[in-house]
This record gives structure tokens, sequence and C-alpha cells, in this order.
């Protein structure tokens, strides 16, 4: 039998509804097994003029230990690891619920470019046009957020709620009020919240969500008192819902003496549409990687920025962009909590989101989240109609829904976490990190403004046939993947730190020698 | 995996009837012919037989054994599989299975590696009953939920996913889970709330981590060992703490190096010269046990005229607090521990209650119930109470009392 695909039948058949994907499999070594001693990209000629002398306190005794390549083998290496890989610009990567994975434009990563060879130790004199694109940044946010001053510092989101809660800390501690060691959130606010204000000394509060999927007001108001630092709250929520009574959250902080801080890491579903400042908030936060459609850099450096009120201005890491009207300059406000990362901030970040904004406009804006929101609920309604899904609490979401597999786990014994492995067979995939599971057998997904209707109609196409195959061949699901790169992975090692090598060196170190 | 495993099935063939015939509970010979006369129709077999099917099929080399007759063998058989049986002696006359019988076939078939019954909270206690007579020779069990009262923790969610998980086992690893039961007398009246009986070895669920992201951190926060450690930080010299029945309260007991009960309610401070840090920081020389496994009065004497916090935890799948497996902390010994102090904040100050986020979440939003038998008392906790549910980690959340619940 011939099982040949035909060669040049035309005109061309259809596709399968499904996508017959397969992922590539290199096996490719590490880059560092791949050095040979001599190996160069380029050949430098001599200079043909007498060497710089070092002094000797800044030179290398041996030279550093890189890997030694030709140019080709670069290329080819790090081509090979990106097909063996999924992300925003190869598959409909919706799944990443939380995470608001959209489209960055590709012309935004010129412009970035051009500023790819400033130093960061160059005088303010020469570098005044980055400057003003930090500083229109800043107000263009301060703008979108109603906050007064905004810092774009931090290099990633959760190292911008560490930046908001150290600004909390010392703001108490300037009024005396150092005994504020309580910092309340919400079981579904994002839990970088809870672990940043444990990381930074504080008692942790969670306000578990209500009959109604939303944080318990009365919970809260038994929770304020004389010990409270602060609320620390997503809105919406990672379950999609928008708390419609968030003001009265903030203003019985207030009365409590508290700061109330805004998780808006992901604005998506509100730009335009609402502001933290308007409900009360003192301080905010943005991801750039997020709303603002920088890349997110697997972990960094991404981009986030802290917003604060006039009251919590002079808290602000340093340094910050200055204007007197004329010119540009840093410097570092009277109480700042110092620096949280190196230098100004990822300015190549900075300026892609600069660019993005600008080529929106407010208008623009607001149709990224009408268009978001929109895109979420077409999902949702195609979601629900797959035997086995639901979406609990039946309320409305904004920009995702936390969905939940728990009718189809029961039936079948397919776990949530396969049934997404399973998909990445057919080019897509979601994650399930949201522990504990408060909605059983999540997922989350988040359709921005970036997928056509076409890419929800694959992607709910995608999870509806994995949910038949697991009523039909439940053992089939669970032996997923089939066609990707790798294709089971055992998480053990991930909780023994003597397995742990975050480096090459720490490889070698740990496991070769 | 291998298919080495040996599994032991017993039915309660009465399981479940009552619940259709709108009987509440299925304990007792006239109920279970009440249910009858009512066309219930027996279901712990078939579902027990859902639960069969599904292991043999995710673990095909699997040795079922079993008793004769609808306690097993006629389970097995529906599911189209073979078994070894076992013949306990029968306990009752005729043709009606008794708890006694559970209870044999349960010691008949102790040599297995996992035991699964069928039935209801009523039957987890019949198990508890044999397998504690067993000792160190019982094997783990997982409960098929087949009755009409199933809040105890030892049952799967579903008689499939009871298959899912027997077939998944790896004849080591298990977790403690509750067995709580009603009283049916009360709860056919509308007075509901289970008492806590004691705790079975269950298959450990399967680690519910994969797909995680990378690089979280290996321990989950809300473990029972996470809320003793912030119980014991926040314990201060001179002030005896009331620890109530329960997994949770027994992990402060570990913490502060003491053997206190499971069921019972146990009284303990900081040793003489002890401080909550000595007994967090890994040595657990910190506590002493005042007295374990006290009676009501003793617990009075106790907590009388001198300061006392009494520590809780949340019973079973519904969420009492107090009034249910507690009852020694009864309104006088609470009333003591307050000492004359009023108000909710007094409350707060002496009453700590202990639930994982798990625990919480899985009350769907429903508030923790309190029964302690006073009106005027269950109206002091309404409310919110403050629960710890991890190290430097606690939520607010809704208390009622039990009648306005079920009143409601
Ligand atoms: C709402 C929210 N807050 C905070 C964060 C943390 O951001 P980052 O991953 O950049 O640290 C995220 C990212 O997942 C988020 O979705």
């Amino acid at each position: 039998m011939n099982n040949a695909e035909s060669f040049a039948e035309l005109p061309v058949a259809p596709k399968p509804p499904l996508r017959r994907f397969h992922q590539a499999r290199w096996d490719e070594p590490i880059i560092f097994e791949l050095s040979a001693p001599g190996r160069r990209g380029v050949a430098v000629p001599e200079p043909g003029a007498p060497l710089v002398e070092l002094p000797g306190s800044v030179r290398r005794a041996a030279p550093p230990k890189l890997p030694e390549l030709a140019q080709l083998h670069v290329l080819r290496h790090y081509l090979r690891l990106s097909q063996e890989n999924l992300g925003v610009d190869l598959n409909i990567d919706v799944g990443q619920g939380t995470c608001t994975m959209k489209y960055s434009p590709k012309v935004n990563d010129r412009f970035a470019a051009a500023v790819a060879e400033v130093h960061p130790l160059q005088h303010d004199d020469t570098v005044q046009g980055v400057l003003e694109i930090y500083w229109r940044l800043e107000r263009m946010l301060a703008e979108i957020s109603g906050m007064s001053r905004v810092s774009l510092q931090p290099g990633s989101g959760s190292a911008a709620i560490y930046a908001n809660i150290a600004m909390i800390r010392a703001y108490h501690a300037a009024r005396g009020e150092g005994h504020r060691d309580q910092v309340i959130t919400t079981m579904f606010s994002h839990p970088s919240n809870a672990a940043c204000a444990k990381t930074a000394g504080y008692e942790v509060v969670t306000l578990m969500p209500d009959a109604d999927g939303l944080p318990d007001i009365e919970a809260l108001r038994a929770a304020v008192g004389p010990r409270t630092a602060a609320l620390m709250i997503t809105n919406p929520e990672d379950t999609g819902i928008f708390n419609p009574r968030i003001r009265e959250f903030v203003d019985l902080v207030h009365e409590a003496g508290g700061l109330a801080c805004y998780d808006q890491a992901n604005a998506n579903g509100i730009l335009g549409i609402t502001r933290a400042r308007d409900a009360g908030f003192d301080l905010c936060h943005f991801n750039l990687h997020k709303t603002f459609s920088t890349p997110h850099a697997c972990g960094g450096p991404a981009a986030g920025a802290c917003g604060v009120s006039e009251d919590l201005a002079p808290f602000l890491p340093g340094p910050v962009v200055a204007f007197d009207g004329e010119s540009y300059r840093l410097e570092t406000p009277p109480a700042s909590i110092g620096k949280v990362r190196p230098f100004l901030g990822v300015t190549p970040n900075i300026v892609r989101a600069y660019a993005w904004i600008m080529a929106l406009g407010a208008e623009g804006l607001r149709q990224v989240a009408e268009t978001a929101v929109l895109n979420n609920n077409y999902l949702m309604h195609k979601v629900l109609q797959i035997p086995g899904a639901s979406a609990p609490w039946d309320r409305r979401r904004v920009e995702q829904v936390r969905y939940s597999w728990q009718e189809l786990s029961e039936e079948t014994g397919v776990h949530s976490e396969e049934i997404g492995v399973r998909a990445a067979d057919f080019g897509v995939h979601y994650w399930t990190s949201h522990h504990p599971y408060v909605v059983p057998e999540p997922f989350t997904l988040e359709p921005t403004e970036s997928y056509s209707k076409e890419d929800l109609d694959e992607y709910a196409a995608i999870l509806a046939h994995v949910a038949d195959e697991a009523r039909r061949d439940p053992e089939f699901v669970k032996g997923a993947p089939y066609n990707q790169t790798v294709h089971k992975i055992d998480m053990t090692p991930l909780d023994d730190p003597k397995e742990w090598a975050p480096t090459w060196r720490a490889y070698v170190r740990k496991h070769l020698s | 995996m291998t298919g080495g495993l040996v599994v032991g099935l017993v039915v309660n063939p009465v399981a479940g009837l009552g619940g259709a015939a709108g009987l509440k509970g299925s304990d007792g010979a006239d109920v279970q012919r009440a249910a009858l006369a009512r066309g219930a129709t027996p279901r712990a077999g078939e579902r027990a037989a859902r639960a069969v099917r599904t292991l043999l099929s995710r673990r095909p080399g699997v040795r079922l054994v079993t008793v004769p007759g609808p306690m097993g063998e006629d389970g097995v058989r529906a599911a189209g599989a073979g078994c070894d049986l076992v013949h306990p002696p029968h306990a009752g006359p005729g043709s009606v299975t008794t708890a006694e019988d559970t209870r044999r076939a349960v010691r008949a078939l102790a040599g297995v590696d996992l035991l699964l019954f069928a039935g209801g909270d009523g039957t987890a206690r019949d198990v508890l009953d044999a397998v504690a007579g067993l000792g160190g020779q019982a094997p783990p069990v997982l409960g098929i939920p087949a009755g009409v009262k199933v809040y105890s923790g030892c049952f799967a969610v579903s008689p499939a996913a009871a298959g899912f998980l027997a077939a998944g086992f790896d004849g080591r690893s298990t977790a403690e889970a509750e067995v709580v039961d009603l009283d049916e007398e009360g709860y056919r009246r509308g007075a509901v709330g289970p008492r806590l009986y004691g705790s079975l070895r269950v298959p450990a669920a399967r680690a519910a981590l994969s797909g995680r992201k990378t690089g979280s951190s290996g321990t989950e926060p809300a473990t029972a060992e996470g809320i003793a450690r912030e119980v014991v930080a926040r314990m201060r010299p001179g002030v005896r703490y009331v620890l109530g029945p329960g997994a949770t309260t027994r992990a402060v007991g570990r913490a502060l190096g003491l053997a206190t009960t499971l069921l019972g309610v146990d009284v303990v401070e900081l040793a003489p010269g002890g401080t909550a840090e000595a007994a967090t920081g890994g040595g657990s020389a910190g506590g002493r046990l005042v007295a374990a496994d006290v009676s009501e009065a003793e617990l009075l004497g106790l907590v009388t005229g001198r300061p006392a916090v009494v520590v809780l935890s949340v019973i079973g799948g519904q969420g009492f607090v107090l009034g249910r497996g507690n009852q020694q902390v009864s309104p006088r010994v609470l009333a003591a521990v307050l000492g004359g102090r009023r108000g909710g904040d007094a409350l707060g100050e002496v009453l700590v209650v202990l639930a994982t986020q798990q625990k919480l979440a899985a009350l769907k939003g429903r508030p923790l119930l309190a029964d302690s038998g006073d009106d005027d008392l269950d109206r002091t906790l309404r409310g919110h109470v403050r629960v710890i549910t991890g190290y430097r980690e606690s939520t607010i959340y809704r208390m009622c009392a039990a009648s306005e619940e079920y009143d409601g």
C-alpha cells in the first residue's frame, strides 16, 4: 500500500481539521559540550598597534571558559533549540493563563536594537534620548494607572511586587508604624503577592473566596486592624472574575491605616477602562512583558513598572528620571528603598513598551482591552460546550477564565495536566501551576487581543478532541505526548537541591566531577 | 509497574440503600427493611464493580481476593473478573449482612497489599474497628463511595477514581485519612454533624505536582507541619493549650515532642524554661503534656483561673469546629477560658482554629460551623475567625451556628 503523501496533487488537498503536528527532536548537546579549542566565529586580524597594558588588578589570570564555536554552529545550535520549543511566535499561546501571551511586534525589536549599544554608565548628557523615552513611558503609565510616579527599574513582575512591598515597609517605618506586620491578600490574587510579602518578613493573611468566587469582604473587615500593613490584591483575580466591590476593600484597609497595592501585572482586561488610583490604591505594578507586549524573556530580564501615589513617591527605587523642562537627568528619591536591579531598568524593553503604546494611542489601548475580553468570552463559550469542562461560579469573566475538568476527570481518571500534555501533540499546550487546587483539575486560558477567531476555534477543537479521547481511551491520553521533543518529565529532581545546576559550572561541579 | 499487587475487596451490600429512599442512611436492619420496602435497589455491588473494572483496565496483573456472595464476589464477577475467595465465618442468621460481617471480612483479608471497601461512613467505621484490631499487620485501605453519607477522608471521589488510585498504588506510600460519621438518628431529625472516629492509612494520592512551574519549591505550604510550627511559635510560657482531636492538632503535639492523642482532648504547655523558639527550631523538647485525653470535668479544672487557649482543627468535610468530636470543650470550659472577657476579640485570642487551605477550599465557600450546645455561645462565635493555614500564614473565615446553617 502506498502511504506516501502526494507531491503535487492539484488543487492542494484541504488540511485535516486537526494539525498533524510533530515537534523536532535534535538531541542537541549543551553548547559547552560543542566547544572545541581554537574554534572562532570571527578571525580577528592582529591589531597592528601596541596592546593596551591592563592593570594587574583587572587582568584575568586565565581566559574565561567560554564555548569556542564557529558562527554556523552557534546559529544551528540555537535554531535547533528554538524548534524544540513552543511559544507565542509559534503556537496559539492562550494556555498560559495569567501570563498574557500577546504578539510582540517585530518592528519594536528594531527600535530596541537601536539602543542596544548604549552603555549604562554613559553620562546623562550623552543619553538624553533614552532618558526621554523613560520619562515619557513613565508619564504614560502614570496616566494609565492614575498614579503620580512610576519606577521602570524592576526586571520582572515579581521584582516589581517586591519593590512595592519594600516601599510599603519603608513608608510605615518612616511614620513610626513599623509594628504593622501583616499583609492581606486573596486566594486568587497572583501568588507572587503572598510570596513577596513573606520574603519581606510579613505574616500573610489570605482571604478565601466566598460562595460566589469573590474574596469575602466580611472576612476582610475582620482581618484589618492595627497590624495591617497592606492589602495586596489582583483584580480581576486569576479566575478572570472582577471584584466589583474593590473600592470598599481599599477603603476598609485605609481606615485601618494600611496601604492598598494593586497587582496589575495583567491589566489587559481593564486598559483604558478603569484605573488603580481611581479605586483608591496607593501602589500598583504592571508587567510590561504582559500588558505592554514586551517579550517575557523566559523569566528575565523582562520588565516591571511600579506606580505610586504622591505620598509614596519619596520611597521609589532609584534612580528615576527627572525632567526640568529642558533636559533629563537621573536622581534618587530622598527616602528611596535603593536599587531593585542595577542601573535604570531593562532599556530594550522600555523602548519596546514605549513603541507599542505610541503605535496604539489611547483609543487603541482601550480597544486592546475590549478585544481581549471579547476573545475570552468567545473562547469560554466554545470551551463550555465541551462535555466535562466547566467554569466554576458561573460568573462573568473579564480577560481570562480558570476552568475545571473535574467532571471529566472523575469520569475518566485523566487529570488536567495530562490533557494539557496531550494537547501539546497538536502544537498547543496549557499549564496548571495553580496550587492549591481551589478549582479542582484546573486550567486557565487567556486569549489576549492577538488571536484570531480561527485560532480560538482551533484551540477549542483540540481541547474537545482530547476530552473525547479521554473518554474513549484514557490510557492513551495518559501516555501522551507522542509527537513532542520530550516525552515524559520526571519532576523529582526539582525537589532535590543536590541535583540543581543553574549554570554549566555548577553542572560540572555537581555531576561531572 | 509490576502486577504483583494483591488487592482485597469488601462490599457492604446494604450501603446506600437508605439514601434514595430518603432515609438519610442505612444503619440498622429496620431502616434497611424500610428502604427495600420503598423500592430501593442495592447499588454498592455495582459501584464496587465500577472500581474493579477501572483497576483491572489500568493494571491487569492485579490479583483480587474477596469474600463470597454480595460482600465482594458478586461485584468482581459483575466486572467480568476473576478472584480468589476467603471464607470468614458468617455472623448473622439468614442472608442479612451486618457490621460484624464487614469486620470479619476485613480480618480475613488482612494479608492483602491494599483493601478496597465499598460503603459509606458507617462502613468506614467498621473497617476502622477491624483494622485497629490488626495493629501493625493492617493493610492500607481505600473507600469506594457507595453509602448515603460519605464525609470521611478515606474515600476516593468516585468509584472510578478509587480504581485509578488503587492501580497507581506503589505498595508503600500512604497517608492518614480521617474517618468521620454522623449520628444517623440526629441526622434524620435534621441535627447534622460528624464525629471523628479515627484515622485509616490510605494510599497517598498521586503527588498532584506534575506540571508545576519549574523551580517552584518542593514543599507544599499548607501542610499540618507548617500549621503546627505556627501554633508552637505563638505559644507563650505559663499558658495552657487545649488541643482538640484531629490529625492537625496532633501535629502540634508532635512539634512539641509530645505524643498527644488523635481522638482525645489533650492539654499541653511550654516546658519550664522552654521557649517557642526552641520548640520550632527543630529541637522538639519545648513541650510538656499536662494531661492527655481529658474529660470535660477534668478540662474545666485544668483551665479554670489560669490563662488558657483552645486549639481546634476543622473536622471532616462539613466544617465543624465546635461540638463534634470535641464535646469536652463545653460551653462551661469556654466560659472559663474566656474568664469574664467578652466579645469576638476576646474569643479570637483564646480560640485558635487550624485547617489547611485545601480543607477550607473543599468547603466551597460554606462557613465553618459551631454547635457548642449553648445558643448564646454559638451566637458569640458567629462571625469571622482567624484560621491558621501554615507557618506565618492564616486566613479569616466565616463561622456560624450549625443550627442557623441547617435551618437556613
Ligand atoms: C497577576 C500577576 N502578578 C504577578 C506576576 C509575576 O510576574 P513575573 O512572572 O514577571 O515575576 C504574574 C505573572 O505570572 C501575574 O500574572
